[in-house]
């Protein structure tokens, strides 16, 4: 499949799900949705970096907060505008600001992609674990400067008021989701991308043997750095909206480590080897978690992550996607005339890597 | 004054520092020395604070007693984690990515499960030495500071004698730079490792009574010290127990200074400051091989 027609079928795919969540008429909806959207972007960029190239980030929480506060930044800055008079420097602010919300998108995921470039130029020279480690503390430093900046609000949180209504969408929430579904057709494109690129094959070395990778001159360190900010900047993109979604943000939401836990459950329990493993796992987990969280409480519906997670690498590391490829192998292994008639109706939906 | 309060402040860092020491010791068998990446053990740590929080207060017994005593149970529940990891990741080949993916998933659940049972209130314990102060001339030692530090270097001390003196021990240090010749040597390396790493979760034991001793604890305060135990590994050099406990005392004393002339909020940045310039500048560590 060629990518445009990939984008095609995307954007009807979401064009549709918008629509029937329009025509049902509920508001809940388009708030729910939203979560698990925002967890398709998190997922897919963190399987860039960790299923690609096997370098594991725990910091996903860090970048998403990045995006987050770029958007509190910038809301905040938009809010004092007045204070700058409306004559040169305070009419050259007053065009800039508000800055709407793609364009704070956009910005978050500059921000947070130079900081991923930064972390991983640190630390990504050295033992893979190092990295894994370095972007653990990250996050809490990152936590700490938010904390210690009272300009966004510091402990105390910050609130932004969103409009309640915008025209062609109507409530805000559905101008927001459809930003999202954006936002998940450019991760799940460029995922795709880098899949069938050579940038993808570097990758694949990478997380298959280094070393050898290295000895063949693959540069493995440009590329890994590519795979960080690529994925850091995804992180930001999705974390830049949450502000005028939430309407209050403060650090230890922004923060919070189930975003981390999500971002690595999500395409381990899906699985990491094709861009269908992150969509899968965080389409399931995401939406198991919105019900649990209705029903039952959420501090479980975060156990059941862990749990999951724990579960999935231990007894099938390859996720769901790894488990469906095997049942279809044996499957078609044990009825070989078969399978060319099943296969050839229904191609590409589970074996993502298809050949072009 | 001035002069006082950077001693005090120094003295302040000092004793913290024995406490990183004692939370930083299993973080370095295991980490260090087997190279396996356990970054659930600040879970294990808060385990460790709530089980001496649950038996100091039903039966009033002090908590570095019922942490020594608890200290079998630990390890018996390191071999049967790194039972776990070996058979499904590392006799696999699998370490990397899933076997870290699963440390993150336990640290994880610990977590939630230690909240849905004990909630999300502040517990704390009480003992003698907590509240009291030993004054030496214009120095202070808080009691609640100064025994966890004195009890934390004396079971550094006791590791390090273990693994430098008896065969176990050095069969250990052995395990991660060559399996092959311990195996030559009749010595099963799963079972030296399953040993090792067993020993690093059981010092999550006392050191769990000792941060409850030092401060009110929660279920979430334990990735607080994730930050600050690797910090400590690598900045004392992966593997080497002495550097670990060098710089455990240097991270203490840069800790304490910036609380006192800084800030305190500052202070989770220290840790993340000193890992990245040690990554940076020297990775293999003060003592590092």
């Amino acid at each position: 499949m060629r990518t445009p027609l990939f984008v095609l079928i995307w954007a009807i795919v979401g064009l549709a799900l918008y629509l029937v969540f329009e025509i049902f008429g509920n508001d809940y909806l388009f708030f729910a949705g939203y979560i698990v959207l925002q967890y398709i972007v998190l997922a897919t960029a963190w399987n860039i970096l960790g299923g690609y190239c096997g370098y594991v980030n725990f910091g996903s929480a860090g970048f998403f907060a990045l995006g987050a506060y770029s958007g509190v930044f910038l809301y905040t800055v938009g809010q004092g505008v007045d204070d700058f008079g409306t004559e040169g420097f305070g009419a050259l602010m007053h065009l800039i600001f508000p800055v709407p919300v793609p364009i704070i998108i956009v910005i978050g995921g500059i921000v947070a992609g130079l900081v991923g470039l930064g972390t991983g130029y640190l630390t990504l020279r050295l033992r893979g674990v190092f990295f894994a480690i370095a972007t653990l503390a990250l996050a809490v430093v990152l936590e700490t400067l938010v904390v210690n900046w009272s300009y966004v609000g510091g402990s105390r949180g910050a609130y932004i008021i969103p409009p309640s209504e915008i025209p062609i969408f109507g409530p805000y929430v559905q101008f927001l989701f459809a930003l999202m579904i954006v936002l998940v057709i450019v991760a799940l494109t460029s995922a795709r991308l880098i899949e069938r690129s050579r940038l993808g094959y570097g990758f694949a070395t990478i997380r298959d043997d280094e070393l050898a990778a290295e000895a063949c001159g693959v540069p493995t360190l440009r590329l890994k750095l590519i795979a960080t900010t690529i994925s850091g900047a995804l992180m930001g993109m999705a974390g830049a909206p949450f502000p005028f979604y939430i309407g209050y943000v403060e650090p230890a939401s922004a923060f919070n480590l189930s975003y981390a836990v999500n971002a690595i459950a999500m395409p381990m329990i899906g699985g990491t080897t094709s861009w269908i493993g992150p969509l899968v796992g965080a389409v399931l987990l995401g939406s198991l978690q919105q019900l649990a969280t209705v029903t039952i409480s959420s501090a479980a519906n975060l156990l059941i992550v862990g749990l999951l997670l724990i579960a999935f690498v231990i007894v099938a590391p390859n996720g769901i996607v790894g488990l469906v490829q095997g049942w279809w192998r044996k499957r078609s292994a044990n009825t070989p005339t078969k399978t060319s008639t099943t296969s050839s109706a229904k191609p590409s939906t589970t074996s993502g890597e298809a050949k072009p | 004054m001035e002069l006082e309060l950077l001693l005090n402040a120094l003295v302040a860092g000092l004793l913290l520092g024995g406490f990183y020491a004692a939370v930083t010791l299993g973080i370095s068998v295991s980490f260090g020395i087997l190279d396996i990446v356990n970054i659930a053990h600040p879970a294990f740590i808060i385990l460790g604070s709530y089980v001496a929080y649950i038996i100091s207060s039903k039966f009033g017994i002090d908590p570095i007693v019922v942490a020594i005593v608890m200290l079998p149970f630990f390890y018996a529940l390191g071999s049967a984690i790194y039972q776990i990891y070996y058979v499904s990741f590392e006799r696999r080949g699998q370490e990397a990515l899933r076997g870290l993916a699963f440390f993150f998933g336990l640290l994880f659940v610990t977590e939630v499960l230690l909240i849905l049972v004990f909630g999300v209130d502040y517990r704390y314990v009480e003992a003698v030495y907590i509240g009291p102060t030993l004054h030496l001339g214009i120095l202070e030692f808080p009691l609640r500071m100064l025994v966890p530090a004195l009890v934390s270097i004396a079971m550094f001390c006791c590791l390090q004698l273990y693994l430098s003196k008896t065969f176990t021990g050095r069969a250990i240090m052995a395990v991660s730079q060559d399996p092959l010749a311990l195996r030559l040597m009749a010595v099963d390396p799963t079972r030296i490792k399953r040993v090792a790493f067993s020993i690093s979760i059981a010092t999550a034991a006392l050191a769990g009574a000792f941060l409850i001793i030092i401060q009110p604890v929660v279920p979430s305060v334990g990735r607080d010290y994730i930050g600050i135990i690797f910090a400590i590994c690598v900045l004392g050099g992966l593997g080497s127990l002495p550097g670990t406990l060098i710089a455990a005392l240097l991270l203490g004393i840069i800790e304490s200074l910036t609380s006192i002339y800084i800030g305190p909020s500052w202070a989770p940045a220290v840790a993340f400051g000193v890992l990245l310039l040690t990554l940076a500048v020297r990775p293999s560590g003060l003592l590092g091989r």
